[in-house]
């Protein structure tokens, strides 16, 4: 589904991103972790098509097209999802009618009819009642004065409505609490399938709990420098990331 | 002849023909200000509007009635819900009976002149020509030297206005420029409740010239609404005045939201002339092209313990420009004054420009007073968010900008304005949610 191919990036000059190479299937759930700074949410920004990171080598292939010379709204078509770290406070435009027009922009993109009211709104108290959303909140202006576990349930709630392919979610359990960590997981759990993947940025072992990971891949300076299973997650968890910036120093070093 | 001199003889012809009118020394107080004051140019208050230009050229300037106007056009500028409405229609400045509609009869609505000499005269001569203390300039002098044929709106003691005031400004520049000067005096009786709309219309290829003056006294006790809605031709001019005056501890609160025209600008003055008096100034302007806005406003606290909010926005686009000016005063004994101010901008484009000037002159020491401007571009951030869930770059602008507007078109109450309203935005910025 996703092949990242020797992804070089960065931002004003600062390179962040030094060599990715993934492989996501379809059906996987795969998950990135590694210290603060080693270019995890760099990593989900380009794949979104942030505007003001740079890709100066390497390609990424989405369902068989170059993902790169995408628009973000041309990704979220194909059906690219990111749920933001921070989440935008935009005062003046409701949730419900922000969703409304992500939902149809999308059918549109993929040459279907929009939505009719009737359809739209099941669909909405269906996704409502699993990331456990009360109507007011929709009402609201998107995200403003939310709190912190509002807001990402918020994103999952929105994925559940795109219905994405391909699901990257940017630190979505950080600062949350144990309840919130255990609805936005359901969320997500409810989402894979056998045509759906998902990637997990986060940077503890926490969610992993809940969304089992097929793969875990650890991220320092720029290169995913491991690569396992969920015992990975668990080591990492017990030993810090010392061990791995450590065995990566010395990679570097034998190198040279 | 030049416009001067056109404006002299006009002047002497419509005294001579009205000795006895009742509003004939208030005219000759307007022309002699008038004359005194003169055009503004070089003009501290008028420095980044300039209509010295606009009196170079020849205009029609109707004192009398000379109803060009159809019913079919009327229809064409028709607001929703009008059927409901109480419907006031000013041809070239001149308020015209035939073409209004009065349904409520908690109102008293005449000529000025006829209410000049009524039992209403008192009113009059108290309150009309109020705003002149405030703007001393020959714009606002002009309309008072030709005052005769505009309208007096009385909302009775204790009365609430069920249907709102539709009030229809419409030049008829089907042959020839017009200079259009309509006048309305509001006063709104104790405990007594209205809400008014205005828009403003011409007809035709030539160019019209708006030079209006309304003033709205409020009584104690009551509750006045006044909502402004700009969207005439790019080939219009206008000079609008709304001067409001609270004389009892009352509640006001104005909208004023200009979409279109030539050049506009707009003078608002609240003056809070009792004590705990509340008013409320909201503006919203989407300029393009090559339209240029003024929003000139003044709050003026004479007595103490009044309250005041005033949030102007604007979207600015093409080669436009955008003015706000906002003066606030606290007069010496206008203690406990809470006065807030804010004006916040988005350029779209590299010849869009803003110039925003918040003016406070505070003379009592226990105020709270806040000002704010802001001029910047689209949220990128936000932006970008819309994007990443597959809406277009076009369409997630208009949402965002839309959003920007929302804080001032929630304060229009009366539904099918705001309908309305909402609705020539969305037009604007190409795209409804709906």
């Amino acid at each position: 589904m996703l092949t990242i191919q020797n992804l070089h990036a960065g931002i004003e000059e600062k390179k962040i991103l030094n060599g990715i190479n993934l492989e996501i299937k379809a059906g996987e759930v795969h998950a990135i972790m590694g210290p603060n700074g080693s270019g995890k949410s760099t990593l989900a920004s380009v794949l979104a098509g942030r505007v003001n990171y740079e890709v100066t080598e390497g390609s990424v292939e989405f369902l068989g097209k170059d993902l790169l010379e995408m628009s973000p709204e041309e990704r979220a078509g194909e059906g690219l999802f990111l749920a933001f770290q921070y989440p935008v406070e935009i005062p003046g435009l409701t949730t419900t009618n922000f969703i409304k027009t992500a939902v149809n922009e999308i059918r549109k993109y993929r040459g279907k009819d929009p939505l009719d009211a009737v359809a739209f709104l099941k669909m909405m108290k269906e996704k409502m009642a699993m990331m456990e959303i009360e109507q007011s909140l929709l009402s609201r202006s998107l995200n403003e004065g939310f709190s912190g576990g509002e807001k990402k349930r918020n994103e999952i709630f929105q994925m559940a409505m795109l219905q994405p392919k391909l699901a990257i979610l940017d630190e979505t359990d950080s600062g949350l609490d144990i309840d919130a960590i255990r609805i936005v997981a359901n969320g997500v759990n409810k989402l894979r399938s056998k045509d759906n993947a998902v990637l997990l940025v986060t940077h503890y072992q926490r969610l992993l709990d809940y969304v089992v990971p097929d793969f875990v891949h650890v991220l320092y300076n720029g290169r995913i420098v491991r690569t396992g299973t969920k015992e990975l997650a668990l080591e990492l968890e017990e030993k810090g990331y010392d061990f791995i910036k450590n065995e990566a120093n010395v990679g570097e070093e034998v190198n040279q | 002849m030049n416009t001067i001199e056109y404006f002299k003889e006009q002047f002497d012809q419509l005294q001579s023909e009205n000795p006895d009118s009742g509003l004939q020394s208030l005219r000759k107080k307007g022309f002699d200000s008038f004359t005194r004051l003169g055009i503004p140019v070089r003009h501290e208050e008028w420095k980044y509007t300039r209509i010295g230009s606009l009196f170079n050229k020849e205009y029609r300037f109707p004192v009398n009635q000379t109803t060009s106007v159809s019913w079919k056009d009327l229809d064409a500028v028709r607001l929703p819900g009008h059927e409901q409405a109480n419907e006031l229609v000013f041809v070239n400045g001149i308020f015209s009976f035939p073409l209004s509609t009065i349904r409520s009869n908690q109102l008293v609505v005449m000529p000025l002149e006829e209410a000049a000499q009524s039992e209403y005269k008192e009113i009059i001569s108290k309150h009309l020509g109020h705003s002149g203390k405030y703007l001393k300039d020959g714009i606002n002098a002009l309309n008072t030297a030709f005052v005769k044929n505009g309208l007096f709106i009385h909302v009775k003691k204790g009365q609430i206005v069920e249907h709102p005031l539709y009030l229809y400004n419409i030049t008829d520049a089907r042959s020839g420029n017009i200079l259009a000067q309509p006048r309305t005096l509001v006063h709104v009786g104790e405990n007594a409740r209205v809400q008014l709309v205005e828009t403003y219309s011409t007809i035709g290829l030539d160019e019209s010239f708006t030079n209006q003056v309304m003033e709205i006294i409020v009584e104690k006790d009551a509750w006045a609404e006044y909502y402004k809605i700009q969207n005439d031709l790019p080939h219009t001019n206008q000079v609008s005045t709304t001067h409001i005056r609270q004389i009892g501890k009352s509640y006001t609160h104005a909208v004023t939201i200009s979409l279109n025209g030539g050049i506009v600008r707009n003078n608002l003055n609240l003056v809070l002339d009792a004590e705990r008096c509340e008013g409320h100034l909201y503006g919203l302007y989407l300029q393009k092209g090559q339209s240029h806005i003024d929003n000139h406003t003044v709050v003026d606290n004479v007595k103490p313990n009044c309250f005041s909010n005033e949030l102007y926005k604007g979207i600015i686009d093409g080669s436009a420009t955008g003015v706000f000016n906002g003066k606030i005063f606290v007069q010496p004994q206008a203690q406990k004054t809470n006065a807030y101010q804010s004006n916040k901008n988005i350029l779209l484009s590299d010849n869009a420009s803003v110039n925003t000037k918040p003016q406070l002159e505070i003379f009592a020491d226990d105020v709270k007073c806040s000002h704010g401007c802001t001029v910047g571009r689209l949220n990128e951030e936000g932006l970008f968010y819309l994007q990443s869930r597959g809406i277009s770059e076009k369409i997630a602008k208009s949402l965002l900008l839309h959003a920007f507007a929302f804080d001032v078109l929630e304060h229009i109450r009366p539904e099918p304005i705001r309908e309305y309203v909402d609705k020539l935005i969305s037009e604007r910025l190409e795209f409804d949610i709906a």
